[in-house]
């Protein structure tokens, strides 16, 4: 007996629905099972859980929080996967971003009338995760260098460059040796709306519309969309990949430079270790998981946020260690991708090989 | 012929096949015999492939039943239809390239590796080869056969598999004539060792020559039936297309106009970087069509190529209108008037997962209406497609349809309405009328008239020497990358022809004819 997997040739549209519900229920039982093996009550884990991401205005706004740089990352990465460049280098993308707001808001705010300091720092993180994303697309288009390495090792570069950043030259000289640089001054602090809900979100509710209408209704988003699908198809009529793939990751580095600015000008004021927690990496699932559709990223990120809060909750109120919220949410986010294959593929069980010849017994 | 030993070993019983906005296959009845050869026939979208499809497991149809020796039998899958002795070798081959023939066809069985003997496998696959004449040599790379050998290695696996029915899906498109020939051969042999036999085919003369018996489809249900013997091409043509074909199409004598596109001594590398170009030079005048045979892989690719800017020229000069366009982009290509109908149409001509409408507008995207500045008008980009779409009859008449599901001669007529619609001048034509019906060939053939009329110049890349004796107005053949000559298709022969595809130059012969092949 042997299991394969077979693709589908026709998709059916309940197992569409389906097998995003049902992978999420597995998880959901898996999960329950490594609860248990630590001598936790699942039921009232993911009680905990659902209150501690969703069930208040507080639990709210703190999902969104995490939510709003998944969403600016995952947009960014999503357009780049769209034609099939593969941009690993969020995460670096985003340090350089918090590392050039920073720069801005440390240095440069004294000579800047106050209303100009947050566009400054804006602009600053979009060009510096840009340039960050340009130099693995510029070795891609010109040398057709790998991307997935190079925007991987411009990870470690800008990771640690970050660290020694707070550690070193930048870090407050009245932080008592903590680790970060002093707080930036209020007219560098993003305005907040309610809780910690910071005008991030809004960078991620244009850039998602930004996106859908260039893919749609533009001239480069044809390009972006015609490369994806078929590169050879779209050498051949006379489409420039070499300069497309420049063009994306300016907007791929640019918008992870924004997420990095967000983070440290709206919830920390300052530039510091939490900013290198993986959210560029998180943002590859998303997108993934959201097949690429931006506005369908932003549904993604907001649940990915949910998660990751109510994790902590479990960790907080259940006083369990911190690596069972972090099984729990990478068993949920397994489940959910490898589910994904069953849409596409069937599973069959095959009993017993030798007895298919005996069919074309009957002629021959 | 009707053959004595002939039993009925499928029967396919009212089968219904729906897609989302066609009724590809409408109750249909199908028998099948043993000991023949049954050709299926049938317009572009006709639903052969479809039907065959459901045979092989493919697909579910969405009403009646096949009986395999008057059993009723359901196929979840094509192994499910293998395991029952149905095989289908279909137009894209699934081969991996890196592996031997043996190793492929060890691939397909999906048995335990451990179990397995690759000797008693290759010996059996010579046992195989050797009863079916079909040779084979199992330690041969998928990679260095010709497109002709790994169809006969789709085959064999099939055979290896017990397959006592075979459908073969166009399988002659891809093959020069002596394959053809062969692969006829190849075919009555297991027909006469008892097999059943499928070919769908678009080609006339190879259903008179290959078949015993023909049934044609037409929008998806079942027209007619005939004996091969008791029936005629012009009598299939009319029941297919449901008019009268012209087989010979008025030809108007050609006024060459001035010198558009020429090539001088042009040399060129193919992909594993050996020479696949050697010094060619030719010219195509305004309101001619030069066309070009030879045996697939001698240079023709290369050529196309390098003329429109997708492979690098490593000598010599390429003018259009005496304007140096050697090494331009395919970008400047395009700008300068030159299309393309390439020759691997989904690897090259279409996307796929893009609709109808993306893929039609893939050159014109960049010009007014469709955009303004950096804007698609998704409406203008609607309008154009739906145009083209009625103008070269292309079905589903649907601009979001995928590319991928149409009908392999409706996805050729996408390229062409394409390319047709962009041309400016110089038409690059790479098998244009490959898997097209009857009908729709001979409205390719119309058009390129039509187009030469007006004055374009066209090159036409074929390895149909009936398509290139029929439209051309001289002919080229290219044999390992050189030329062996150019003629005035009124001045040569068909053997003179095949000679040359052979590797004789035409200086070499007994004749007068102009050594140089330029025309002034
Ligand atoms: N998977 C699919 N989904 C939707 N429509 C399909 C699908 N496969 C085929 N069709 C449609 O069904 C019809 C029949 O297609 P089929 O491929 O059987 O034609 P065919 O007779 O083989 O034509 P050709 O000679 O051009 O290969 C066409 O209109 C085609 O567009
Ligand atoms: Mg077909």
């Amino acid at each position: 007996m042997r299991i394969s997997f077979e693709k589908r040739l026709e998709q059916s549209r309940l197992s569409a629905i389906l097998v995003p519900v049902f992978s999420f229920v597995m998880a959901l039982i898996f999960g329950a099972m490594i609860l248990l093996a630590f001598g936790v009550n699942p039921l009232q884990a993911y009680t905990v859980m659902v209150r501690g991401s969703i069930g208040s205005s507080y639990a709210l706004s703190e999902t969104l929080v995490k939510a709003i740089p998944l969403m600016l990352t995952g947009l960014g990465v999503s357009i780049s996967f769209r034609m099939l460049f593969w941009n690993i280098g969020a995460e670096g993308q985003l340090a350089m971003g918090g590392i050039a707001a920073a720069f801005v808001a440390l240095f440069l705010e004294k000579y800047l009338p106050p209303f100009l300091v947050l566009p400054a720092m804006m602009i600053a993180a979009i060009l510096a995760g840009a340039l960050w994303g340009l130099i693995p697309a510029t070795l891609k288009a010109v040398i057709g260098v790998n991307e997935i390495l190079t925007t991987l090792m411009m990870n470690y570069i800008a990771i640690l460059f970050v660290e020694y950043l707070y550690f070193g030259p930048w870090r407050d000289p009245d932080g008592f040796g903590f680790p970060g640089t002093a707080q930036f001054p209020e007219t560098a602090w993003l305005p907040r709306f309610t809780g910690r809900i910071h005008f991030g979100i809004i960078f991620a509710i244009i850039a998602a519309a930004l996106i859908w209408f260039i893919l749609n209704h533009t001239k480069r988003g044809y390009e972006i969309r015609l490369i994806g699908q078929n590169p050879r198809a779209a050498r051949y009529t006379g489409v420039n990949i070499g300069r497309n793939i420049l063009v994306v990751m300016l907007l791929s580095g640019g918008l992870a430079g924004l997420a990095g600015m967000a983070e440290v000008s709206g919830i920390a004021h300052r530039l510091y270790s939490g900013l290198t927690s993986g959210y560029g990496y998180t943002a590859i699932i998303i997108a993934w998981l959201a097949s690429l559709n931006p506005w369908g990223i932003l549904v993604v990120a907001f649940m990915m946020g949910g998660l990751i809060v109510g994790g902590d909750q479990i960790q907080i109120a259940m006083q369990t260690p911190a690596a069972v919220a972090q099984v729990l949410q990478g068993a949920i986010l397994f489940f959910m991708l490898g589910g994904s294959i069953f849409a596409n593929y069937r599973v069959r069980i095959i009993k017993n090989l030798e007895k298919s010849k005996s069919g074309a017994d009957g002629y021959g | 012929m009707e053959n004595p030993k002939a039993t009925t070993v499928v029967q396919l019983k009212g089968i219904t096949k729906k897609f989302p906005g066609v009724l590809a296959n409408d109750r249909v009845d199908l028998d099948i015999n043993s000991h023949e050869i049954l050709a299926l026939l049938g317009e572009n979208g006709a639903g052969k492939t479809t039907l065959m499809n459901v045979l092989a497991g493919l697909y579910n149809p969405d009403g009646g039943e096949i009986l395999l020796n008057g059993k009723l039998v359901q196929f979840h899958s094509p192994r499910d239809a293998i395991a029952n002795g149905i095989g289908m070798v279909h137009q894209h081959f699934m081969l991996v390239e890196s592996l031997t023939v043996a190793e492929n066809i060890i691939l397909s069985l999906q048995s335990n590796a451990l179990s397995l003997n690759l000797d008693r496998i290759k010996k059996e696959i010579s046992g195989l080869s050797k009863k079916y004449q079909m040779p084979v040599d199992p330690d041969a790379y998928i990679w260095q056969l010709s497109v002709g050998e790994q169809q006969r290695v789709e085959i064999m696996r099939l055979l290896y598999r017990g397959a006592d029915v075979l459908i073969l899906d166009e399988p002659t498109a891809v093959l020069t004539p002596n394959e053809a020939t062969e692969l006829a051969a190849v075919l009555r042999h297991m027909a006469n060792e008892g097999k059943a036999i499928i070919i769908i085919t678009h080609k006339l003369n190879e259903v008179m020559n290959f078949s015993d018996r023909v049934t044609i489809l037409r929008a998806g249900q079942k027209i007619a039936s005939f004996l091969t013997a008791k029936t005629s091409k012009e009598e299939l043509a009319r029941k297919m297309v449901g008019r009268k074909v012209l087989f010979h199409l008025e030809r108007s004598a050609c006024v060459p106009g001035k010198a558009v596109l020429k090539l001088e001594n042009v040399e060129a590398l193919n992909e594993k970087g050996l020479p696949a170009l050697r010094s060619i030079s030719f010219q195509v005048c305004c309101g001619e069509i030069l066309g070009v045979a030879g045996v697939a892989g001698n240079g023709q690719r290369e050529l196309a190529e390098v003329i429109s800017g997708l492979r690098t020229v490593k000598k010599g000069k390429i003018l259009i209108n005496g304007e140096d366009v050697t090494n331009c982009t395919p970008l400047q290509a395009i700008d300068i008037g030159i299309s393309h109908i390439p020759g691997d149409r989904l690897g090259v001509g279409l996307a796929p997962n893009l609709p109808i409408s993306d893929n039609l507008t893939m050159k014109a995207y960049r010009e007014r209406p469709i955009t303004r500045g950096f804007f698609l008008d998704r409406d203008q980009l609607q309008v154009f497609a739906k145009n083209l779409i009625q103008t070269f009859a292309i079905t589903p008449p649907v601009p979001e349809t995928p590319a991928r599901l149409l009908s392999g001669g409706n996805q050729q007529r996408l390229i062409l309405a394409r390319e047709i619609t962009a041309n400016q001048g110089v038409i690059i034509a790479v098998h244009p009328s490959r898997g097209l019906d009857v009908g729709a060939t001979e409205s390719v053939r119309k058009t390129l008239f039509e187009q030469r009329e007006q004055g374009t110049s066209i090159l036409l890349i074929s390895e149909d020497l009936e398509e290139i004796l029929q439209i051309s107005d001289r002919i080229m053949v290219l044999y390992e990358g050189k030329i062996m000559g150019i003629a005035e298709v009124a001045d040569i022969t068909v053997d003179e022809i095949s000679l040359m595809m052979a590797g004789q130059p035409l200086e070499k012969f007994n004749h007068e004819l102009p050594a140089d092949g330029l025309k002034t």
